[in-house]
């Protein structure tokens, strides 16, 4: 299964719909670095409204991606976190704090234009 | 619905399967949003345990009553090398595969009741459960 990666100017979009199992997760990153470099984008979005459950597994590899990412050079807010998501991860004890994030996509999008222009 | 499900871990998409079990059986038996996320968080955790270090094994869930409080109770079994020293393994931060080490430890607090049981060379069993408020 591969998470498609859309392209709007200079971001990358992302909305996770489908339940995440390892492999899909790791392909993710993969499909996301590749898009970055053949794009040249300065900034991504990954919207986590529909997803339901992340654990210690799925944490690690949003946080690796947003990591790996900026290496690149581009920057990645992670939005949409749902309260449940909020409660377990903390509950997990992973508090993903290095990993910047925003309330919805509007928010996530004004987050990486404030950055990429300040 | 007193019968115990289980599913076989032998795979990475065998923790999906055990993960929308428990989802599903969460939703069932009237758990909120967050106790759903909780619960199937720690099932997700257990799985990849026993595929990361077991192998194989399984995860059975069934549902209990103890003193008219209902409650689901995971039971992660295997039959891989076990845990030699169980205090590291419950302390945040530990890890031997390169994770985040969040697993077992977390697994606690999300869940109300948690056992670890292991023998060298012959498995291990542990048992969580999550009481309906």
């Amino acid at each position: 299964m591969r998470i498609p990666i859309l392209k709007l100017h200079e971001y990358l979009l992302i909305t996770i719909q489908v339940e995440l199992d390892d492999q899909t997760a790791l392909q993710f990153q993969e499909d996301l670095l590749n898009k970055i470099h053949d794009t040249g984008a300065k900034g991504v979005v990954i919207d986590l409204t529909s997803v339901d459950m992340i654990d210690s597994f799925i944490a690690k590899v949003l946080g690796d991606v947003v990591r790996m990412s900026k290496l690149m050079g581009a920057q990645v807010v992670l939005t949409g976190i749902q309260p449940a998501v909020a409660i377990t991860l903390i509950d997990l004890g992973i508090s993903m704090r290095e990993v910047p994030t925003a309330l919805d996509l509007e928010q996530g999008l004004d987050k990486l234009q404030l950055e990429l222009e300040g | 619905m007193d019968i115990q499900s289980c599913v076989e871990v032998c795979n990475e998409w065998d923790i999906v399967s055990a993960r929308q079990l428990g989802r599903n059986m969460a939703k069932e038996l009237g758990f909120g949003n967050v106790d759903q996320a909780r619960i199937t968080t720690a099932i997700s955790e257990l799985a990849r345990n026993i595929y990361l270090y077991a192998g194989s094994g399984k995860i059975c869930l069934e549902p209990v009553e103890q003193m008219g409080r209902k409650g689901l109770r995971i039971i992660a079994v295997d039959n891989g090398p076990g845990i030699r020293d169980i205090r590291k393994v419950m302390e945040d931060g530990y890890t031997t595969s390169g994770g985040l080490g969040a697993g077992l430890p977390g697994v606690k607090r999300l869940m109300d009741e948690f056992t670890i049981d292991s023998t060298i060379d012959s498995g291990t069993e542990i048992l969580a459960t999550k009481w309906l408020r």
